[in-house]
């Protein structure tokens, strides 16, 4: 008992005596879900303190414009950065094109057990490891509880058809214009909440290799969307908003139902960001009738170095101090931990029990993207086609027909 | 003598010719060898092949490329046809005599020197389609029974776009065409007049040919802005809706430093080059012709 | 009397849908600047605010708050870069002007100058990107700077020649053949009578260099190299929560070039005529 408690204490010492030479630390990070640019701010000061002869650059970037922040300063070579933030979706990619450093020797052995598995995946390709998951997010489903008892609904929905029912009573009742909205420009944030969708309904993006988007649960997924759309159930300005912009239209009072990542529990419960502050309630995204209880997205977002960064060990002691479950669970307001035992820790349930039990169901059933080389290129390709569909311009069999042919012509 | 002034003309231009070298010369070659190979980015060397006409071939038949190719030259003639049509317009307007004319000449520059970007986002914010000026008072006008998506419809977010650039472009085309229009002579205009001319005879013979020279000036310049536009896709739209706004500059950026294919995105590039050369030959060539006849 | 009252009429009606047309836009920037956060997201909106709030001008003029930071130091990296980029490009496309306008440099040349700014940025960016990665300049002004000057370099030296070839040459035949050096010659007489279409040229390359966007994106990757186009790209893309906040940006943003282009608009109009008339 005794030594398990010194344990972790003399390896606390072991860290901070190690000392740095006097190093500025390049870090990148993104300006929207998850953490805020505050609390990176705090975190990182608080490393600053630990570590004497570290200082950290903070760059913050939109989410749209961070893969390419990553390409193009890896010829920079130390002017670039030392430590980036990256999504679940390019591991594969950067591998590839060597842009990472691997660190799989660096990651102590027996963390594999005590990090979830969607997690992990976010920094793992080929079995080799690029990097610590340090953001553990998928979409929740946000609904308004005063709303829908406006209406007489007495229980948020467990299924994607209820969602639809519940929303045309509240629009029939005239209680909200437009019950849904969602982040459907055409974007990332699109796909996100289209693979929610199709891990729903039991869809798939690739058998093997070969894109198999055009079918089943897929292609149930994208006429779920579309139909939402034209029904007017949806709001239409969904096709230009983002995330961002579904938090403002969210907390203005302006929908009753609304996908979302973890950082909107807290912000929308914050009076001065919101007019709806605790009158909303999360769940897990639903599932469809026979097929699924319950879907997400595997919107997990890890740390890395840069292959070219001259700083490799400061910078592991920083993702090493960013990723440590202590430091995690003291900010766990926007962003939850990739750590399992942090889901019964009181300090990062108190005050939020409703997130934590949706996100305990969520992450069972996280579903990724596809995870190949090209996927950036995959992505656009089907933004471009579901945005069509959502527009009404096409069919959605057409659409997704042509996006096959796309897909398999990539070079 | 005649030596030491050939070596001066030299020594005078070689600044120049050092820092166009190095900045455009070079570069381009590189891009135009790059288009013959198959090379990629990436951070770890990796063997490139020489793969001749393949990128070429690919591109011409990429039917996404053409398609961003025909919304770059819609883009670019309209908003710079709309642009000259409507700059000669208000500079005719300022060159006559009324009150409030000087404070009126001076506050036209404004958009001008508004920065793109911030064109772009003070456009993104009046289109908003909850919260944007746009909607707001088109709605309360009862002009629109419904707010509407200005920047998430297909074919109107192109001309939505097309009209914040023509705003932010108009005045230099009223100030060239309104300081040529000062030396335009008053007795062929006053000659004319007698003859028996209309007001439009008189500027289709004798105006316009005038200002020929310098509006044509600042329609090429402009041409070649549009034809690269880049900054106010980027952050206005990003190429949505359902890619109705990607142009050929977005298109190659995305070849580069979203897919990573260097070599491939070199020949687009190579021909955006191309066509840009192409267009404005033809449009300088067209207009010196029209001006002279 | 009647027709000229009518034409009045006519002309100053048309001013007033071009004051419109022009300012309204602007002004609707500045009040969305000085509103409420509230107010931004009233349906429909409200158009004049309750209180006139100045806060977020004094944010962003406070370096220690965060947005502030971000925006001093854009605003300081886009004066730099600019600025740079203005004077190196005028005290190469100088002599280079006066050799196209005096030595008998070939026009073809100066074609050859023009032609490099024809050409899309995209044809030059990889290339350039891999060569300042070799130089260890990426992320720094000084490529920023070298690249913008290049970009600047052939439109003024045009302009320049333009302005130089209306200058009678028998000023500086004069000076030559009392034996002052080029050099002289260039600095005391023909600069001095060129100075309107210096001041044309200052204004243009700077608003340019002031405008950049595509370079700087791909160049620049942190705090102490971002330009305020890039900065505003991505600050206004990211969570921010006020739209007065973005609006106000755009403002401070467009003091600078407002300023240039209001200080020296008249000198566009006799460079430019100048230049676009002979050339």
């Amino acid at each position: 008992m005794i030594i398990k408690k010194l344990l972790p204490m003399s390896m606390l010492a072991l860290a901070t005596s190690m000392a740095f030479a006097d190093t500025e630390l390049n870090a990148l990070f993104m300006s929207q879900a998850a953490y805020s640019e505050a609390d990176i701010k705090a975190m990182t000061a608080e490393f600053e303190e630990n570590n004497p002869g570290i200082s950290v650059a903070l760059e913050f970037v939109p989410y749209e414009a961070l893969h390419d922040k990553i390409i193009t300063s890896a010829a920079a070579g130390t002017n670039g950065y030392d430590i980036v933030l990256y999504d679940v979706v390019w591991p594969a990619e950067f591998a590839e094109g060597g842009f990472l450093t691997d660190v799989t020797d660096r990651v102590p052995k027996d963390l594999g057990n005590q990090i979830f598995d969607g997690a992990w995946t976010t920094v793992t390709y080929n079995s080799r490891i690029f990097g610590m998951p340090w953001i553990l997010d998928t979409k929740y489903l946000f609904f308004n509880r005063e709303m829908l008892s406006q209406a007489g609904i007495e229980t948020p929905p467990s299924t994607w058809a209820e969602v639809m029912e519940q929303s045309q009573i509240l629009k029939d009742k005239g209680v909200v214009k437009y019950p849904l909205v969602w982040s459907w420009s055409q974007s990332e944030a699109m796909i996100c909440d289209y693979t929610t969708l199709v891990a729903a309904h039991g869809g798939s993006f690739f058998e093997g290799a070969k894109p198999a988007f055009n079918k089943d649960g897929a292609l149930a997924a994208i006429d779920y969307m579309a139909t939402s759309l034209k029904s007017g159930l949806t709001n239409p300005a969904s096709t230009e908003y983002f995330e961002e912009d579904v938090r403002r239209v969210f907390s203005n009072g302006e929908a009753a139902f609304a996908l979302n990542w973890t950082y909107m529990n807290a912000l929308v419960n914050d009076p001065s960001e919101s007019k709806v502050a605790g009158k909303i309630g999360v769940m897990p995204a639903p599932g469809v009738k026979g097929v699924s209880e319950a879907s997400a997205v595997n919107g997990s977002m890890g740390l890395g170095i840069p292959s070219n960064s001259a700083h490799k060990d400061e910078a592991w002691a920083l993702i090493s101090y960013l990723t440590d479950k202590k430091v995690q669970e003291n900010y766990a307001k926007l962003s939850l931990p990739v750590w399992k035992e942090s889901y019964s820790v009181k300090s990062v349930t108190e005050g939020q029990e409703e997130l934590v039990s949706a996100a305990s169901k969520a992450i069972a059933v996280m579903s990724p993207r596809p995870v190949v080389p090209a996927y950036t290129e995959v992505s656009n390709i089907l933004q471009k086609h579901l945005h069509s569909i959502l527009l009404g311009e096409e069919s959605s069999e057409d659409a997704l027909a042509d996006a096959v042919k796309r897909v398999s012509r990539i070079r | 003598m005649v030596i030491n002034k050939r070596l001066e003309k030299w020594a005078l231009l070689s600044p120049a010719l050092v820092v166009l070298g190095l900045v455009t010369l070079v570069p381009f070659v590189q891009t135009l060898w790059l288009s013959f190979t198959d090379e990629r980015i990436t951070a770890i060397s990796k063997p490139v092949n020489w793969i001749g006409l393949e990128n070429y071939i690919y591109a011409i038949t990429d039917p996404d490329f053409i398609e961003a190719l025909g919304r770059t030259i819609y883009f670019t003639l309209t908003s710079v046809g709309i642009e000259g049509v409507l700059g000669v317009a208000v500079a005719l307007l300022l060159n006559q005599k009324f009150p409030g004319r000087n404070v009126l000449r001076f506050l036209i520059i404004l958009p001008w020197a508004v920065p793109t970007i911030v064109n772009a986002i003070m456009w993104r914010l009046i289109y908003h389609p909850e919260y944007g000026a746009l909607n707001s008072f088109l709605w309360q006008m009862g002009i629109i029974p419904d707010y509407q998506s200005w920047l998430g419809t297909p074919g109107r977010a192109l001309n939505m776009i097309i009209f914040a650039d023509i705003w932010k472009n108009f005045p230099l085309v009223v100030y060239i065409s309104l300081a040529a229009l000062q030396t335009v002579p008053m007795d062929l205009l006053q000659a004319s007049r007698i003859e028996g001319a209309g007001a439009w005879r008189r500027f289709r013979t004798i105006t316009l040919p005038w200002i020929m020279g310098p509006l044509l000036v600042v329609l090429v310049l402009r041409t070649i802005e549009a034809f690269r536009v880049f900054d106010i896709v980027y952050v206005m739209t990003r190429g949505g809706p359902s890619d109705s706004t990607k142009t050929a500059s977005f298109f190659v950026y995305q070849e580069y430093f979203n897919y990573l294919r260097s070599g491939s995105g070199a020949s687009y590039a190579v021909l955006l080059a191309a066509i840009s050369t192409v267009l404005i030959s033809i449009y300088y060539i067209g207009a010196r012709r029209q001006a002279q006849g | 009397m009647k027709n000229t009252n009518f034409k009045l009429f006519g002309l100053l009606s048309a001013s007033l849908i071009l004051v419109v047309f022009t300012l309204s836009p602007l002004i609707w920037l500045i009040i969305m600047s000085v509103s409420s956060a509230a107010e931004l997201t009233a349906k429909p909106l409200v158009w004049w605010p309750d209180t006139i709030d100045f806060s977020r001008y004094s944010d962003l003029l406070n370096m220690d708050s965060g947005s502030g930071e971000r925006f001093l130091m854009a605003l300081r990296n886009s004066l730099i870069t600019a600025i740079t980029a203005t004077l190196m490009a005028l005290i190469i496309s100088i002599p280079a002007a006066f050799a196209f306008s005096r030595r008998g440099a070939s026009l073809v040349l100066l074609f050859g100058f023009l032609a490099t700014i024809m050409m899309p940025p995209i044809t030059y960016i990889l290339p350039l990107y891999n060569i300042f990665g070799s130089l260890s300049l990426l992320n720094s002004s000084t490529a920023l700077a070298i690249v913008y000057c290049a970009m600047l370099l052939p439109f003024a030296t045009w302009l320049m020649k333009s302005n130089f070839d209306a200058i009678p040459a028998e000023l500086d035949q004069a000076s030559m053949l009392e034996g002052a050096s080029t050099f002289y010659t260039l600095r005391r007489v023909i600069l001095p009578l060129a100075l309107p279409a210096i001041a044309a040229t200052f204004m243009l390359s700077f608003l340019a260099a002031w405008d950049e966007f595509f370079y700087a994106l791909i160049f620049t990757s942190d705090l102490s190299t971002k330009t305020l186009p890039v900065a505003i790209a991505d600050f206004t893309a990211g969570r921010v929560t006020d739209y007065g906040v973005i609006a106000a940006v755009g403002v401070l943003a467009s003091l600078p070039p407002a300023i240039v282009a209001m200080c020296f608009q008249r000198f566009i109009v006799s460079g430019l005529t100048a230049g676009s008339v002979k050339g």
